[in-house]
């Protein structure tokens, strides 16, 4: 489909102009001028369906009313929810935007706004999304734009206008306009648009056409914005159901275990080496602190280099610089719009250079950064007018395409650099020719023209220009370590978690970096799966070697399995790059690949820590893909910062984002977004540790509880003649689940802690504990249920047995004097029933261990509750309904005595299985929290009356290291 | 040992895992509040369950549960019964005659004779039940055939019934009152003692029919139409009475107090039994004479007149599902009626917790310590 556009005028003043096609479909806009938008919910329909029987036993109201509670505060929810979007939907529809109407400039609301208006935007002003940029106040047509109303990206972004229209720059200018503008439909890439704009000078012919892609619009429809959200709902939803314990952690590095924050360590220009301290005074010492000097004097060519090199780093970068009134502003008004992975040359050693360059040097072209081809370029045109491509980036990408210069020497520093752990970036540059300059030119442009495939074209054209370079040098920057981060590495391996670390560095620097953050340790053996090793052996060799030394690993494992995992027996940790990984995993004729893939895995079970380096964003997302759907289906965990890490937050069950400086984009599409790698155990240990003893409390609690209750409906079946006959009153059937028994197991599930915070975090060993799901397993489920079916049998017979062939009866001495009355069905009902929630009630009694006053308040709350409901209940002739089966039936039941008697011993005897269950496994086979309560309980015990002064805290240290 | 102890954390009030603010557009925090709710730090009291702690708890509901039983069980056992079954199947059963369809003539009632003995007198107030066996009062469909309304006086729903009641709701285009398959099948033999005295003669043993039904019952929940209006007949004027029935409801009793809706009969009968064997209320027997036992031991004979149905069938109809039906004499206790159950069932759980406390305690003596000096030198 194609939308046309007619613009009417162009304008322009001391401002930015922008058309607009604004489209406004209900009240879903996103507030853009806020940054606290509501996420699009929609309503989830998670209602049970109600079944469909004939002849249905319950009455309408047991079955509509818990429906109807949901409804209702599902609806209510909605609701509050809704009406906080339409109020900021109101307030951003409301503010006003400036047009042009015929030259002249108009308010409007912003609802009001149509297709083809040509829209106003001052400085520091927000405006709706949607617009095309036509044109700028600034000379080169450029505008900066911050992006923080759609995803949080502060950092400013330069847009350039449309090229034939930025001419047009005053109100009546712009009303002359006269186009049409075609375009793709709306996706879902928020940053992507692509459309071509027709300007006719005349009635008909164009005259002028100009394609412009993403860089020259800012845009986001609202229909995407939804279709956005309700994706990355979907996947908060379904992967919110995975609830811990995680078996593998996948974590990006940069930004992620480091801070990213770039601090520059030293270059390299042809061979000479300089560190940072010589040239942050504003000056460039040359030899004094030279390290590996190949040369020890450069001589003038070499100089030549030095000033080359730094011009390049001047250059080939996209920070600009605002002009403000003073020259002395220069240094606040650098402003870095640089893409994720740019070196931001902070302060200033470069300034003069800086300034200079810009002075003598045009920019004729960008060839922007991409993770793919890890380079950037750009043209300049010297003020002698000669051209000059001056490229940096990634050593792998440079260095292929290098033709000249110390290659042997920087390749030798690079390496070095990168075994220390730094980040090491490579400068070629190269000279064009006038001519040359023309048809590079002129490849870019048809690239940026096209309409389809545009970037593959543009990346061919690039891949054409980059070539032929000269060597310039290396420069190698630190990215330090994020503060605890090895402490939490470490204690995630303790555990029991595998820590996979995922990064695009190369090996050495990733290398450095893991021995740095703990997750290799000095004994831990590492295994090699690299290009360097395949390319000496193959791959099949290769993995069968590695295969072979983890067997033999294992095989001594196994024998350990028994006391669990043992410290004793070396590591393995595993290193693979991108490539080697993409063979493992490539398919091959033989079919083999399925084989390598196994060899593969069997090695990474085996690996307490395993780095990829050189990986692609996809690539991680296909790591966490393959271990995920491994044969143990293991749980995955993936925590990143950036865009790239976004692939594999979204393929893992669950992702984690850090909402770091590389913008929000890893946090929006994460369950769970942290500010630092370092709370990452805390979240795991205590809170995973906890939400997990609670969840799966819950899920079994529920299954337990209704067993119980409708255990017994079904026994009773086979003495009513199969007719259906409910057991317990409509009321109670009704409430059972919605009030007497949900309060307490909701409590339970929000503040459970079977062990102390600070001990969990101490101590990350007693996450394996709940390794391998271990409280969800079918043994543990199969516990429950038989508990509950033995529980039901129990309130069922007991009941019976004290009903058939015996006078139950009761002393209805309140009553009248001496009288002996019969119980019906609904008092045998009410027997069970009262029966069954204390003891369910009870029984999590039993279960919490941590019993805050709400715990107290909640539990005998429930119990209370059931009784005073149930006086209530059968204490009065209810108009409304039309019978009175429990008239005066709880009262009766409770005047008798034998009731009372039956009533305490079934829930006796249903509680002491469990009871008895928990004591025994506590003394025969503790888990490892429950020594430490015992520790602590036996600790507090003896401190009361030995007034010992051992604090709890050194015992709980002994024994965590125990 | 107690093993439990109170606990208030500090924890560093640093932010938890879950979200946390907003880092770029740090207008609203998201951080939640610091309270002890939401960081969890409410102080808590943390009980273990240990052998030891647990090991009391056993032998106190063993020492507490055998005494129970002793005397739940001991009380069962001095409560007497008899009970004798009347449905007439065998043919040498006086009921034999009686229980079969059309082989006597149904212009007069059938009267049946079963001579009983009491080994042992009866001494204090004597109850007499009906039992039915295989009888499904508690079928879905039976239990929802009646209209409390109805029986609760209501004038409206006299005359139109409610549609639970169906098919028992009209007849002869009339609402039927009492309307519904439990009123329609409402137990009707006639149960009555004699007494032989040694010499030979009978004397009527007096059965007393007031009181057997639930005071709330009989006073709230069961009311006749019409208020205080005493004259029956003209309040159930324009109703049709219960196909199976041979009287109006009207005319279940000559007592005003015990007639209509509230007759005792009528609602014990309309509380639904649990079970498919189930035994009713029927008769009190009152202890009148200190010196006298209520029921001497002795030569009895029990009467049962079964009422005339002019249609279908003989007498009160178990034989067609394979009834039973019994008469029970028994004298109650503190706890009630025979039940030997609950005695038996104190014991054996007392006795059970008391063995499990044993057990636990050679665990606890076993392996306690060795698990307590097993971790530390760690």
């Amino acid at each position: 489909m194609c939308m046309y556009l007619h613009l009417e005028s162009m304008c322009a003043g001391e401002e930015n102009w922008v058309d607009s096609r604004t489209i406004y479909i209900g009240h879903r806009e996103p507030p853009s001028g806020t940054d606290a938008y509501i996420p699009q919910r929609y309503p989830d329909n998670r209602i049970v369906s109600s079944k469909l029987i004939i002849d249905t036993p319950t009455s309408p109201i047991t079955s509509g009313l818990p429906l109807f509670f949901v409804i209702t505060v599902t609806a209510v929810k909605q609701g509050y929810e809704d009406w906080l979007r339409h109020k900021a939907d109101n307030a951003v529809n409301q503010c006003p935007v400036h047009i042009i109407q015929h030259g002249k400039v108009v308010r409007k609301q912003s609802r009001k706004l149509r297709v083809g208006d040509i829209v106003l935007v001052k400085e520091d002003e927000t405006f709706p999304c949607d617009l095309i940029f036509l044109s700028s106040s600034r000379e080169d047509g450029t505008c900066f734009v911050t992006t923080a109303s759609l995803d949080g990206e502060s950092s400013h972004k330069t847009y350039y206008a449309v090229q034939d229209t930025k001419a047009f720059r005053t109100e009546q200018e712009v009303d002359t306009i006269n186009a049409t503008i075609e375009c793709e439909q709306p996706q879902s890439d928020l940053y992507k648009y692509v459309g071509r704009i027709n300007i006719y000078q005349d009635r008909d012919e164009p005259t002028a056409r100009e394609a412009f892609s993403h860089s020259s619009d800012l845009r986001s429809t609202e229909t995407h914005f939804d279709l956005q959200f309700s994706m990355l709902y979907a996947n908060t939803k379904t992967k919110k159901s995975y609830c811990i314990p995680i078996e593998y952690v996948f974590t990006d590095k940069t930004g992620t275990l480091t801070e990213n924050n770039m601090e520059f360590i030293e270059c390299c220009v042809d061979g000479h080496v300089y560190v940072a301290d010589a040239i942050c005074n504003g000056q460039i010492l040359t030899g004094t602190v030279g390290m590996d000097m190949i040369d020890s004097s450069p001589g003038a060519g070499g100089k030549e280099r030095e000033e080359l090199f730094f011009r390049a780093l001047c250059l080939c970068h996209t920070v600009q610089v605002k002009e403000e009134e003073s020259v002395d502003g220069i240094k606040k008004g650098l402003q870095p719009c640089g893409k994720s992975s740019s070196v931001y040359i902070s302060s200033s050693p470069d300034e003069v250079a800086l300034v200079e360059g810009m002075k003598r040097f045009e920019l004729m072209e960008v060839l922007s950064f991409d993770s793919v081809r890890r380079r950037m370029s750009v043209i300049v045109k010297s003020s002698t007018g000669e051209y000059y491509l001056f490229c940096k980036g990634a050593d792998s990408s440079i260095f292929p395409r290098v033709i000249k210069g110390k290659v042997d020497q920087v390749r030798a520093r690079v390496e070095h650099n990168a075994v220390e752990g730094l980040r090491t970036l490579c400068v070629a540059y190269k000279t064009l020719a006038q001519d040359e300059y023309e048809s590079v030119c002129k490849q870019i442009n048809t690239a940026k023209l096209a309409l389809h495939d545009r970037d593959k074209k543009l990346a061919e054209a690039f891949d054409v220009i980059e070539r032929d370079l000269i060597l310039l040098g290396a420069t190698a920057v630190e990215d330090r370590l994020q503060d605890k981060a090895a402490d939490t590495i470490e204690s995630l391996h303790k555990a029991g978690m595998k820590v996979w670390v995922l990064t695009g560095d190369k090996m050495e620097t990733a290398a450095a970096t893991c021995y740095a953050c703990k997750l290799f340790h000095r004994n831990t053996q590492i295994l090699e799966l690299t290009t360097k090793r395949t390319e000496e052996q193959s791959l099949h060799d290769v993995l069968f070697d590695l295969s072979k030394t983890v067997l033999r690993h294992c095989g001594s494992l196994t024998r350990d399995t028994v006391s669990g995992l043992s410290h004793d027996v070396p590591d393995y940790g595993l290193i693979i790059d991108g490539a080697t990984l993409s063979s493992v995993m490539k398919p091959t004729e033989e079919g083999s690949s399925g084989n390598y893939k196994e060899i593969f895995l069997e090695i990474c079970r085996n690996c307490s820590a395993v780095l990829c380096c050189r990986m692609a964003p996809l690539q991680k997302a296909q790591i966490v893909k393959m271990i995920k759907t491994s044969k143990e289906h293991p749980i995955t965990l993936a925590i990143g910062d950036g865009a790239n890490d976004v692939s594999m937050i979204l393929e893992a069950h669950v992702g984690i984002g850090i909402m770091g400086k590389e913008g929000r984009q890893a946090a929006r599409n994460s369950d769970y977004a942290i500010p630092k790698f370092k709370h990452l155990k805390k979240m795991l240990l205590v809170h995973g540790h906890y939400y997990y003893i609670r969840i799966s409390e819950l899920v079994q609690y529920f299954f337990y509880k209704n067993v119980c209750f409708i255990f017994p409906q079904f026994l009773y079946q086979f003495f009513c003649g199969f007719s259906q006959q409910p057991l317990y009153d409509t009321a109670y059937l009704t409430l059972y689940n919605i009030s007497f028994t949900s309060l307490p197991i909701l409590l339970y599930s929000l503040i459970e802690q079977h062990v102390n915070m600070d001990i969990l975090k101490r101590d990350p060993s007693l996450y394996r504990d709940i390794a391998k799901n271990s409280l969800l397993r079918w043994r543990i489920f199969i516990y429950w249920t038989l508990l509950g079916v033995f529980d039901a049998v129990v309130f069922f017979f007991g009941a019976y047995f004290l009903f058939d062939n015996t006078t139950f009866t009761s002393n209805g001495q309140l009553m009248t004097a001496n009288t002996n009355m019969m119980f019906g069905n609904w008092t045998f009902g009410t027997l069970v029933f009262t029966v069954l929630v204390f003891t369910v009630t009870l029984k999590l009694a039993l279960d919490t261990q941590y019993w805050t006053w709400i715990n107290h308040f909640v539990i005998w709350g429930s119990l209370l509750f059931y009784i005073i409901f149930s006086l209530l209940w059968g204490g009065i002739i209810w108009p409304f309904l039309n019978y009175q089966r429990m008239y005066y039936v709880f009262m009766q039941m409770l005047s008798s005595g034998p009731a009372w008697l039956g009533i305490i011993l079934l829930i006796t005897i249903s509680l002491i299985p469990d009871m008895l269950k928990k004591v025994i496994c506590r003394q025969l086979w503790p888990t490892s929290a429950e020594r430490i309560q015992r520790i602590r309980a036996d600790k507090t015990f003896e401190r009361v009356f030995t007034y010992s002064h051992d604090s709890l805290l050194e015992e709980s240290q002994l024994t965590s290291e125990a | 040992m107690m093993a439990s102890s109170y606990n208030a954390k500090e924890e560093d009030g640093q932010l938890s895992g879950a979200a946390g603010s907003g880092g770029v557009g740090a207008g609203k925090s998201k951080k939640p509040d610091n309270t002890a709710f939401k960081q969890q730090r409410l102080p808590a009291w943390q009980p273990i369950l240990t052998a030891g702690t647990v090991l009391p708890a056993f032998f106190v509901i063993g020492l507490i549960f055998i005494p129970i039983g002793i005397g739940l069980f001991v009380t069962s056992n001095n409560i007497k019964e008899f009970e004798i079954d009347y449905t007439g199947i065998d043919p040498a059963s006086p009921c034999y005659n009686c229980s079969q369809t059309l082989t006597w003539n149904s212009t007069k009632p059938c009267v049946c004779k079963i001579p009983f003995t009491l080994e042992q007198s009866f001494e204090s107030d004597v109850f007499m039940y009906y039992g039915l066996s295989n009888f499904y009062q508690n079928h879905r469909r039976y239990v929802k055939s009646r209209d409390d309304s109805q029986l609760n006086g209501d004038a409206s729903s006299l005359t139109s019934p409610s549609k639970e009641c169906e098919p028992y709701r009209t007849s002869d285009n009339k609402p039927i009152a009492p309307c519904g398959a439990i009123a329609n099948s409402l137990f009707n033999d006639t149960l009555t003692l004699y007494y032989i005295n040694p010499n030979g003669t009978e004397s009527l043993v007096p059965l007393q029919k007031k009181g057997i039904a639930w005071w709330t019952d009989k006073n709230v929940k069961f009311r006749n139409p019409g208020g205080n209006n005493f004259n029956l007949t003209a309040v159930f004027q324009g109703t049709s009475k219960p196909v199976n029935w041979q009287k109006p409801v009207y005319e279940l009793d000559t007592d005003p107090e015990n007639n209509g809706f509230i007759n005792e009969d009528f609602i014990v009968w309309m509380r639904t039994a649990a079970l498919p064997t189930f035994r009713k209320l029927y008769r009190l027997i009152e202890k009148k004479n200190n010196m006298i036992p209520t029921l001497q031991r002795g030569n009895y004979t029990l009467d049962i007149t079964y009422t005339h149905f002019p249609i279908q069938c003989s007498d009160y109809p178990v034989r067609r599902f394979d009834g039973r039906k019994r008469m029970i004499l028994s004298t109650i206790s503190w706890m009630g009626g025979k039940n030997p159950f609950l005695g038996i069932a104190y014991i054996t759980v007392g006795s059970v917790c008391f063995f499990l406390g044993v057990v636990l305690l050679i665990i606890h003596q076993k392996y306690g310590n060795r698990n307590n000096s097993a971790e530390i030198p760690n």
